[in-house]
């Protein structure tokens, strides 16, 4: 490719992000469609719409599986076909690269992507074991390893081999937490102070429990369709430039490296050169901050800074609206939220809305291009996506 | 070790191997890969010949955490610590370190691995553990 538009999103809802109590996945799903279909008046579901892909994560949630199908169901889409795809936190993320797949193969001229999960009427120890479920079961797991605990591993290891602190990981969600106040569709709408961060109760040192995402009930989808389709839909189009994905052994402890993510690297070179975009190309990104760290090194992983300098990068507020390269103005997985199947194409809906100047409060100036960072698990799953103003 | 050599190279045996308190992974017969854990299809040749191998039980923490919030399983011995170990061949193993007050864990100290007994109060898996304690 040569930086021209794989498709065209021509389409985008999200549902709110939050605690959605008395909601099941399916109508949830339904709100964030309804979004979508209202915001393209020219486009005709039950006649436009060829497939539809949805994200999901846990059948263990509501006891439901096959929610390619239910979903489709409960939007009113009739026979289309209807798939899940499942890659852990990543799951939405593949579903969109499955959607481009679709669309580029010639056999859908539209289609809708999205994702979801219900989560929060859950107890926090049941969902923190089925979000475990991403991680390597019989090394792992077994031997009593958590899912805070393998990003806690990557933090002592950039900790201790780039001089990395733990207030910097704060400093990022204290960032979070504040464009998270300028969305009103993000679960915690709040500010917190870098002491209330710091000392937040241990969860797996040395990250705390504002160190961590939240668990969040939401969904969110896109429409997409061929670039040369994308005007009959809409006067304001975003085009996907470059889309990466890449996979890395299931175990973190396999990893050569275990300050970076081999997968973000592969997955995010590959977006680039297909988009032709260099880094600092990038005027606003959504990354994967399923934990601080996770965002410090995706900084790193994306090339926004050099290996090491993450925690300069947040320090010097180049990250925040305003900076050089603001990073998760949704208020990222941290306060926006993280319903796990929903979290990647709601990072392609936060970029929409700022590459089409929705955002808001939060509108990053002139937005351009804009890029999508989704992991799933400890980093054996990553999908990047590359944007542009259509 | 001749019934050792017949045994299929899978993540069960790996663990009744711990179960007799060693520590071994599959040599890739080909291309010569040592495999820990071992599995039956080498990723780098595709062979699926190995041999198994003894590895010394003893490492480097390369990195490590401290585990408040547990799994339901293990919530009576936290807060414990969960690291990386660093062994010979340029293997790497995780695993619970014990025998060591917590603030005394330091990335690059030496350790050695532990064995404890098989699981038998659920129906699967019923693999034993292995621990990490000071060397």
């Amino acid at each position: 490719m040569d930086g021209k538009s794989l498709v065209s999103i021509v389409s985008f809802g999200l549902s709110k992000f939050g605690k959605l109590e008395g909601l099941y996945a399916r109508e949830i799903f339904a709100e964030a469609a309804k979004e979508a279909f209202d915001r393209c008046p020219k486009l005709e579901p039950k006649k436009d719409i060829q497939a539809l892909y949805v994200g999901h994560m846990g059948e263990s949630y509501e006891h439901q599986g096959h929610t390619g199908a239910t979903m489709a169901d409960w939007i009113g889409l009739g026979h289309v076909p209807a798939t899940r795809t499942e890659a852990a936190c990543a799951s939405s993320g593949a579903a969109l690269r499955i959607a481009i797949c679709a669309v580029r193969s010639g056999l859908s001229d539209v289609v809708m992507v999205g994702g979801v999960e219900k989560m929060t009427h859950r107890p926090t120890a049941e969902v923190t074991e089925y979000l475990a479920m991403a991680s390597d079961y019989p090394f792992e797991q077994w031997n009593g390893m958590t899912f805070p605990g393998l990003y806690a591993l990557m933090a002592t290891a950039h900790m201790h081999q780039y001089g990395t602190t733990e207030r910097q990981l704060a400093m990022i969600a204290v960032k979070n937490h504040y464009h998270g106040s300028l969305n009103p569709k993000a679960h915690m709408q709040k500010e917190i102070t870098l002491q209330t961060a710091l000392s937040s109760r241990p969860v797996a040192w040395p990250l705390k429990l504002y160190d961590c995402s939240l668990i969040t009930d939401g969904a969110s989808c896109l429409i997409l369709t061929k670039p040369e389709l994308a005007r009959k839909f809409t006067d304001m189009p975003v085009d996907i430039v470059g889309s990466g994905q890449a996979s890395d052994t299931i175990g973190l402890y396999e990893r050569k490296s275990l300050t970076s993510l081999a997968a973000a690297k592969v997955a995010g070179k590959k977006a680039y050169e297909m988009a032709q975009v260099n880094p600092e190309e990038i005027d606003v990104a959504e990354v994967h901050d399923c934990f601080t760290i996770a965002e410090l090194i995706a900084y790193e992983d994306l090339g926004f800074c050099m290996p090491g300098q993450g925690g300069s990068l947040i320090e010097k507020e180049e990250t925040k609206l305003g900076g050089r390269i603001p990073v998760n103005t949704s208020g990222g997985l941290k306060a926006k939220g993280h319903p796990v199947g929903a979290t990647g194409t709601g990072q392609a809906y936060e970029i929409c809305l700022q590459l089409t100047g929705q955002a808001d409060k939060r509108q990053v100036k002139d937005a351009e291009i804009g890029l999508t960072h989704n992991v799933g698990g400890s980093g054996a799953t990553a999908t990047v996506h590359v944007y542009r103003r259509g | 070790m001749r019934v050792a050599e017949q045994a299929p190279f899978t993540i069960e045996q790996f663990y009744k191997h711990i179960s007799q308190g060693k520590l071994l992974g599959g040599r890739c017969t080909k291309c010569g890969k040592l495999h820990l854990p071992p599995r039956p299809l080498c990723d780098n040749c595709y062979s699926k010949d190995f041999k198994w191998t003894e590895i010394p039980a003893r490492g480097r923490l390369v990195t490590y955490t401290v585990i408040h919030i547990a799994p339901a399983q293990f919530q009576s011995m936290a807060p414990y610590a969960m690291g990386i170990v660093q062994l010979a061949d340029d293997l790497k193993i995780p695993g619970m370190i014990r025998g060591v007050a917590l603030e005394q864990i330091r990335i690059g100290m030496e350790l050695t691995m532990d064995y404890g007994t098989c699981a038998a109060t659920q129906p699967w898996p019923q693999w034993p553990r292995y621990y990490f304690k000071p060397a």
